[in-house]
């Protein structure tokens, strides 16, 4: 008898070793499953009402959690929300998250496996949960400059990086929103400040497809600085080569002609250098390098440059990408070559271009994140800079410096020039089809040892608006960075 | 055979220092929902805590009188599941309700009714003698809910309740005890019947069709809850203990082959031919889709939820009052696992079913060690009745098998169960006094009756009145234990 109690006392034991199991399974391995599942509202819920980390750009809170009612205990308030809407995103219990409220939402919360010690800490206390800060690479001058050299009313977008690190010191757009509008407690509310604040035309509410990462843009002339790398790495060109520069470019059996750009000198010579070319932005000569070298040359060197291409793990935003337009007939490719036609960029885009010209070809992963701190501010990550491909060789580098320098010392981009700093820059100006342009800076300083790379845009402006708010605005940034 | 050889020891004071532990543990839960609530401390915290407290020293108290050698550890872990439970339910109470305390109360009234049957029984063996009163208790109990005037009508899909009064009540709970008395005096008295005769196919020794009554008995009870009741959890519990009873008293794994073959059977019949069965079924299975989740009766939404919670609480928990528990629905009964899942996580479940696991482990150590077939009998039955009862229970709301309404004992709400598994522990701890205290081996003088003050219990030299079934097998003794 005592032998079958034994057994029965065994079957228990595989009872309960199944119970064990299936609860280790339920809470931890498959935890992340269930928690992902559509018809789970808890994530939100509980995050919503939590002390979230803060999120921290130079030392002061940009989007942090403050106690709030019995109920709900904390509130989510974004201390400068215009400046920062297109970075931090907003965090609503009916809308969800976006930005970095929804990308750094696991060490925000407090959820993340990093933050283990603490979680265990915090159950044996009783506290309340209490999420990790992420500590942001931006520069709260610059912002706040860069922000305010876009005039209101006016959709464009700057953004400053370091070339070296990849480093994201400044990233704004308007129209920007409040994000505390959506964040708010109240549900009515909520739902009319997100419709009303959705029908603004160009607003970053959802920064895949708006805002410095989301917005595709045609670069124009920009996109020329690809041109030329192509053309210098070909090995058919130098930097003494002559290339044709006729008025207008003639297609067979079409129409249409590609003119020169009317606003420089360009219609003073019928062949032009490199450095000519792109001080007056010309448009033929770069068209007839993209016919010569082909459609695969050019897009080739348009992803080596990060068209179409994966912008690495650092940047922790949602950002939009596309490659170089595929199957072109002549005519499209010359008009693909000035960035015109179907090519698309977004401003981020465009200055880690420019800023791989800076590094010695080197494009660096874009980082937004400095650092992520637990509740005690100790440093949880850091991340490093990290390269992120191989745009050109750093011979090419150089070569295309030294062209975008005298852009800026001698050519259409002198508004950028710094007394005292090689500038090296490029400016494009995109038809839109309306007799409005987008209107391009892009550039970085100082040529010889680049620390900050700039790109500002101006969508929908005429050719005067758009080079007033241009180069004269990169100037501004530079000397701030600079602090000349 | 297993025998004690230490020398036996009272070890009431090891229980007394448990006990402070166990109370320790459950208002200490209960003061940190009261700090979460705002409202710590305040004379109910104490007036409750103090309740619970009393009755805990009492029954250590009575203890000390009547069963001084009982097994030191059932007691403390009783007290701290059943503190946890109360402070879950407390914490789980939304505004107007008052389930914490009417759990209290029954807590009170259980544990007085099991330091009644401890002070009035004094020793187990005597309830030999209602094995046929208790089978007879047993049918009216299961058949009340099903009186008309007595019975509470169709509550949430099942029939399992009794109305006195304004309180219900779910006899079942109660039936679950008297048939392991019943199957402990019926089995301890003919199991050599059942044993010796019948014919053996191939290595299995198969009994005769007249014995196996009990077992059909056991089949048609558990059938017929399934099918009058619809209670599923309920049947399955009945057959589980019937069946390892029968498997103790006999040794034969022919029976649990029986067993589980005629379990299996009638399972699959049911979940063809009952709808709940098959619902419960379906929802199991097909949890995660659409329709069955949204199904207003038998749907997956109560199982799903649940899983929600237990994965958002994770490893470590969300502290207690810091979930969402009551998006779950029966959160404090039913449910009450995944609601600690959600706020004490991975490790305090972990801790709640080792818990489980040491008291039913502590249950079969009485088991093997009392010296009469009834009592190995009825402590085994009753240890595994809760081993399966937890099994069934966690083993539904983790999804390993389908969830059925059974209760968590000790922790979930509802007055039934609490009494129910009060009145198992206190039977559980009288027979472990009887495995624990002293064998008066000195031999008896003729004539002389064995002294009854000595503290240990009466160990009858003849047997105990035979049960007036008209059969005059020889009672169970220990000489034929030991050859088991």
């Amino acid at each position: 008898m005592n032998q079958a109690i034994r057994n029965s006392w065994i079957a228990a034991i595989a009872m309960f070793a199944l119970i064990f199991g299936a609860l280790s399974y339920v809470q931890v391995v498959g935890a992340d499953e269930l928690k992902a599942n559509a018809w789970n509202k808890r994530t939100l819920l509980q995050n919503y009402c939590n002390d979230r980390g803060a999120i921290i750009v130079g030392g002061t809170p940009v989007a942090e959690s403050v106690p709030a009612s019995e109920s709900c205990k904390f509130q989510r308030v974004y201390t400068q929300p215009e400046l920062y809407a297109g970075i931090t995103g907003y965090f609503s219990k009916n809308y969800g998250a976006t930005g970095l409220e929804a990308s750094m939402n696991d060490v925000l919360a407090g959820s993340s496996d990093q933050l283990f010690l603490d979680r265990i800490g915090q159950l044996f206390l009783g506290n309340q949960p209490k999420g990790a800060s992420v500590e942001l690479t931006i520069d709260p001058r610059i912002q706040k400059l860069a922000y305010d050299l876009i005039p209101d009313g006016q959709q464009g977008s700057i953004v400053v990086t370091n070339p070296k690190t990849g480093a994201i010191l400044a990233m704004v757009s308007k129209p920007s929103y409040d994000p505390n509008l959506i964040a708010t407690q109240d549900p009515v509310a909520e739902a009319a400040n997100y419709n009303a604040i959705n029908k603004i035309p160009g607003i970053n509410l959802n920064p895949l497809v708006s805002g410095p990462t989301g917005a595709l843009l045609a670069p124009g002339s920009v996109f020329k600085l690809v041109d030329t790398a192509a053309a210098l790495s070909s090995g058919k060109y130098n930097k003494d080569s002559e290339l044709p520069n006729p008025p207008e470019l003639t297609f067979p059996g079409i129409q249409y002609k590609l003119p020169n750009y009317a606003g420089g000198n360009c219609y003073t010579r019928t062949t032009a250098s490199f450095a000519f070319a792109l001080q007056q932005s010309c448009n033929t000569p770069f068209a007839s390098i993209a016919i010569d070298l082909g459609e695969k040359a050019v897009a080739d060197h348009a992803a080596k440059f990060g068209f179409g291409q994966d912008l690495g793990d650092q940047l922790k935003l949602d950002y939009a990408t596309k490659p170089f337009p595929q199957n072109l007939d002549q005519a499209g490719l010359a008009q693909s070559a000035i960035g015109q036609r179907d090519v698309r960029a977004t401003p981020l885009l465009i200055n880690l271009m420019t800023a791989a010209i800076a590094n010695d070809g080197v494009q660096m992963q874009p980082d937004l994140i400095k650092a992520v701190r637990s509740p005690d501010l100790r440093v949880i990550s850091e991340p490093k800079p990290q390269a992120l491909r191989t745009s050109t060789t750093p011979e090419n580098a150089r070569q295309i410096t030294e062209w975008m320098t005298s852009v800026v010392s001698q050519g259409i981009g002198r508004g950028a020039a710094v007394p005292g700093v090689q500038v090296a820059g490029k400016t494009g100006t995109a038809e839109l089809g309306n007799g409005l342009n987008n209107s391009w800076f892009t550039g970085f300083a100082p040529a010889n040892d680049p620390q900050v790379a700039v790109t500002v845009v101006m969508q929908d402006v005429d050719i005067t608006t758009g080079a007033q708010l241009t180069s004269p605005n990169a100037k501004k940034i530079f000397e701030a960075v600079l602090n000349k | 055979m297993t025998t004690v050889d230490t020398t036996p020891k009272p070890r009431r004071n090891v229980e007394l220092v448990l006990l402070v532990l166990a109370l320790a543990v459950g208002i200490g839960a209960n003061a940190l929902v009261g700090v979460d609530r705002e409202k710590a401390f305040d004379s109910d915290f104490w007036f409750q805590s103090s309740l619970l407290a009393a009755a805990a020293l009492a029954f250590h108290v009575v203890l000390r009188i009547r069963a001084k050698y009982a097994d030191p550890v059932i007691l403390p872990i009783v007290v701290a599941l059943n503190g946890l439970g109360l402070a879950m339910i407390h914490r789980l109470d939304r505004v107007g309700e008052d389930t914490g305390n009417n759990q209290l109360r029954w807590t009170l009234i259980a544990m007085a009714v099991a330091i009644a049957v401890i002070w009035f029984l004094r020793d187990h063996r005597v309830l030999r003698r209602f094995t046929y009163i208790s089978l007879a208790v047993s049918a009216v109990l299961l058949i009340l809910p099903l009186v008309p005037g007595i019975s509470a009508g169709e509550i949430l899909g099942a029939r399992v309740w009794i109305r006195i009064g304004s309180m219900t009540f779910q006899p079942g709970e109660v039936a679950k005890i008297t048939l392991a008395i019943f199957f402990a005096g019926y089995l301890s008295s003919n199991r050599d019947l059942i044993l010796l005769a019948g014919r053996k196919i191939g290595p299995l020794q198969f009994p005769r069709f007249k014995d196996l009554g009990p077992m059909i008995t056991a089949w048609l009870v558990s059938i017929g809850v399934l099918i009058f009741q619809r209670d599923l959890g309920s049947s399955i519990l009945f057959f589980g203990l019937f069946l390892v009873m029968i498997y103790v008293a006999t040794s034969r794994i022919s029976w649990v082959i029986i067993g589980v073959a005629l379990i299996i059977v009638g399972g699959f019949v049911a979940s063809r031919v009952f709808s709940h069965v098959g619902l419960r079924i379906d929802g199991w299975i097909n949890a995660f889709t659409p329709e069955v989740y949204g199904r207003e009766f038998g749907g997956s939404l109560q199982i799903v939820e649940g899983l929600f919670g237990m994965a958002s609480g994770g490893l470590v928990g969300t502290g207690l009052g810091q979930g969402r528990p009551n998006l779950v629905p029966f959160a404090n009964s039913d449910m009450i696992i995944a609601s600690f899942g959600e706020e004490l996580g991975l490790i305090g479940l972990f801790a709640i079913v080792l818990m489980y696991l040491l008291l039913f482990t502590r249950g079969f150590r009485a088991a093997l060690g009392t010296r009469d077939a009834f009592g190995k009998l009825l402590a085994c039955g009753l240890s595994f009745a809760i081993a399966l009862q937890c099994f069934v229970v966690i083993g539904g709301v983790t999804r390993l098998i389908p969830l059925t309404g059974l209760t968590t004992p000790f922790l979930a709400a509802g007055g039934s169960s609490l009494l129910a598994n009060w009145i198992i522990v206190g039977l559980l701890l009288m027979i472990s006094h009887a495995a624990r205290s002293p064998v008066d081996t000195t031999p008896l003088a003729p004539g002389q009756v064995p002294d009854t003050k000595k503290g240990g219990p009466v160990m009858p030299s003849r047997p105990a009145a035979a049960p007036g079934n008209g059969r005059t097998g020889p009672d169970a003794p220990t000489e034929a234990v030991k050859q088991l």
